[in-house]
């Protein structure tokens, strides 16, 4: 008799978060606010309840979060009582002089490795868990459990240490970190499985409501102090719900009327297009766009 | 619903990349933006999506048109989610293939209708074998390029079976399709009406993976939770996963180097508590004495076969580094959470991969599999990899880069 997928899973993300537990010095859990990183949390309860995390949780702040997921964030943080540390990308710009992206829907996307980058300096990280999954995209499908960065973060496809078994080797020299990704081997679909199997509670962002949206390129952005509607644009009132969570400026919503787990997990078992092509409005420059960004030190 | 994690093998030319591509791509695991991007990519006259670009993922290895790493790729029927492990076929690259193998129940070995058996498809089998993995589907490919010609695939599959005896496979299936065509890939085809049996995606659905019953209990302390929290001063719970066998409270133990006797007096599961745990749970188990256990530290089961206490070890090495092995040099072997510092004490025979036979050899290098022994600076408490895989493998650490630069299989004389 086997187990359940889910179950397996789990159990493959709670060892994994143990091992991370067992073989750093300062491990950080990124936290996004979005339901990947939500069950992360979920599941560092399992792994390590009745004691403390033995790690703080991080929270890369772009400046252009949707204010329900910071919300959420401090909800959560609140019930689950662990340390929250918030790195802001608008420091990291203004020290070091950077630009979001040109154009109306401007990205910090690549500007969180700014702050990501010094916040592991200062607080000497040796190991950043995230809640990236392999069937994102096509660079994360080679990516390792444990996956050994340089002192710029930087990601060599070409030099990964081979994984064999469950066995995970985190040795490292000073400088250098690992990003350790728990829920690899899950895809969208299982984490909205998990996430309705074990009823774990979400922003209200992921389910129907509704909200003003523009239309660009067929696709809904919300209307925002970061997006405003053009002169004569139509601003529409629709039904949405957002599939990923990333920032109001580069996030689109989908139309949706959606509003329970069930029916969520039906439109995504029916949709036939991706999290990303969705959903992100900076994904799509170049086909090996995220490669390219991995290779700097991004998540 | 479980989950099947396999590996395929065979390269390119052989049309794995094609049959991946073509199992995600019927079973709809492929968005239309992905589709996209895929048109836009092939190059191959008259031919609308290239399937075999699905796998294709980092643009260095496109430049390259070959597969270097191994890529995991998930798709899902109503029946059963699947992982594949998607790792390249040369032979330059056996070390990516043992990572594949290391991880999957099964392996699909698909044999070019046309060329038949080659030294690939017995390295491949013998690999498979090596790493303890019992299921096999044998898929004669490109059966449309020989016409479906049932005199050709039975041709094939005996001399397959000639390979056999050397073979560790309790599982085999075997079935003639074409990837590219998709015959007998999700549905049967009508172009192969002398073959009975379902098409690959269904044996893949239905294949059966048991874990090993009646093991003794292997179970290495992870991690120690110890809560500062002055409400739980006295908690002290010893977490892990099981690797073999199962446990139960009440049960008596031996424990750490010392092998201390002890009783479990509680088991702890997702936070819940419970009275019996098995091979694969996360548990955290709290004994009755107050016996100082750390990270590595070993559990059996007093009733249970004892594992090998030991400072000498014999080994089948895969080699992955490229600096050769150095007898004499310290490295590191990490046997699953206690890593210990060991030197390499002898080399013995090389294993040729291509043939299932056994050569002297004097030096160790990327990609040779041999026999080695290990002398350790502390004793490690291990199986046979042939008798309990789960306690019975480790991996070597180069001392001074860190790097992983060796699979062990243990094969001690009892």
């Amino acid at each position: 008799m086997s187990k359940d997928y889910l179950d397996q899973l789990e159990d493959e993300a709670i060892y994994i978060l143990r091992e991370t537990a067992a073989q750093f010095e300062r491990p950080v859990l990124l936290f996004s606010g979005g339901k990947d990183s939500i069950v992360l949390i979920y599941l560092a309860l399992k792994a390590f309840r009745p004691g403390r995390f033995p790690f703080p949780l991080m929270h890369v702040d772009t400046g252009h979060n949707f204010p329900e997921a910071i919300a959420f964030r401090d909800y959560l943080v609140d019930q689950v009582g662990e340390k929250l540390i918030v790195a802001s990308v608008e420091d990291a710009m203004q020290k070091y002089n950077l630009k979001e992206t040109p154009g109306r829907f401007p990205s910090r996307n690549a500007l969180q490795t700014y702050a990501l980058l010094d916040a592991i300096e200062k607080n000497e990280f040796d190991a950043c868990i995230g809640g990236a999954r392999r069937d994102e995209e096509k660079a994360r499908a080679k990516e390792r459990i444990f996956s050994v960065r340089d002192d710029f973060g930087q990601w060599d496809p070409k030099l990964q240490r081979p994984e064999l078994w469950n066995i995970l080797n985190g040795k490292i020299h000073k400088g250098q970190n690992v990003r350790v990704f728990p829920i690899s081997n899950w895809t969208e679909l299982d984490v909205w499985n998990y996430i309705k199997k074990h009823n774990i509670e979400l922003p209200n962002l992921y389910f129907s409501h509704e909200r003003e949206c523009i239309e660009f390129n067929d696709k809904l952005v919300a209307t925002s102090a970061f997006i405003q509607p053009k002169e004569g644009e139509k601003v529409i009132k629709a039904q949405v719900r957002y599939r990923t969570v990333g920032d109001m400026t580069c996030t689109a919503a989908v139309p949706s009327t959606s509003s329970t787990l069930d029916e969520i997990i039906e439109d995504i078992i029916y949709t036939k297009i991706s999290e990303r092509g969705q959903t992100r409005l900076d994904d799509q420059v170049s086909e090996a766009a995220m490669e390219d960004r991995k290779k700097q030190g991004y998540f | 619903m479980n989950t099947l994690k396999f590996i395929t093998s065979g390269n390119v030319d052989d049309g794995k990349s094609t049959l991946i591509g073509r199992l995600l791509y019927d079973s709809d695991s492929i968005h239309t933006d992905q589709l996209g991007v895929l048109k836009k990519q092939t190059k191959v006259e008259g031919v609308d999506i290239d399937l075999s670009l699905i796998t294709d993922g980092l643009r260095a290895e496109r430049e390259q048109g070959i597969t270097i790493d191994v890529a995991y790729k998930y798709f899902s029927t109503k029946k059963r989610k699947f992982i594949i492990a998607d790792a390249p076929g040369h032979e330059q690259y056996t070390r990516n293939m043992i990572t594949g193998a290391s991880t999957v129940d099964l392996i699909i070995l698909l044999i070019d209708a046309r060329t038949g058996i080659t030294t690939q498809t017995k390295r491949h089998s013998n690999i498979a074998s090596l790493m303890g993995i019992k299921n096999a589907i044998v898929a004669v490919n490109k059966i449309d390029l020989v016409n479906y010609s049932e005199d050709r695939y039975n041709e094939i599959i005996n001399e397959f079976q000639s390979l056999l005896p050397n073979l560790n496979f309790t599982t085999i299936n075997y079935l003639p399709i074409s990837a590219f065509i998709g015959d007998n890939v999700v549905s049967k085809s009508d172009k192969t009406p002398w073959y009975q049996g379902p098409p690959i995606l269904e044996l893949l659905e239905n294949a059966e993976i048991n874990e090993p019953i009646d093991q003794p209990l292997r179970f290495q302390v992870q991690y120690v939770i110890r809560p500062k929290e002055d409400t739980l001063h006295d908690y002290r719970g010893f977490a892990g996963r099981i690797l073999s066998g199962t446990i139960s409270v009440n049960d008596a133990v031996i424990v750490g180097p010392q092998k201390i006797s002890t009783t479990v007096i509680k088991i702890e599961q997702n936070r819940v508590e419970v009275n019996t745990a098995t091979v694969g749970d996360n548990v955290i188990l709290h004994i009755a004495d107050d016996v100082d256990l750390s990270r590595g530290d070993h559990f059996s089961k007093v009733e249970d076969v004892q594992p090998l206490e030991t400072k000498e070890v014999n080994a089948m090495i895969s080699w992955f580094d490229d600096n050769p092995i150095l007898l004499n040099k310290t490295y590191l072997v990490q046997h699953q959470h206690k890593t210990v510092r060991a030197k390499i004490a002898e080399i013995g025979r090389k294993w040729d991969i291509n043939n299932w036979t056994f050569e002297e050899t004097t030096d160790i290098k990327l990609n040779d599999i041999a026999q080695i022994k290990l002398r350790l600076n502390n004793a490690l408490f291990i199986d046979n990899f042939e008798e309990n895989a789960s306690n019975g493998k480790a991996i070597l650490i180069d001392e001074n880069t860190y790097n992983t630069v060796g699979a062990l299989l243990f094969k001690n004389e009892n």
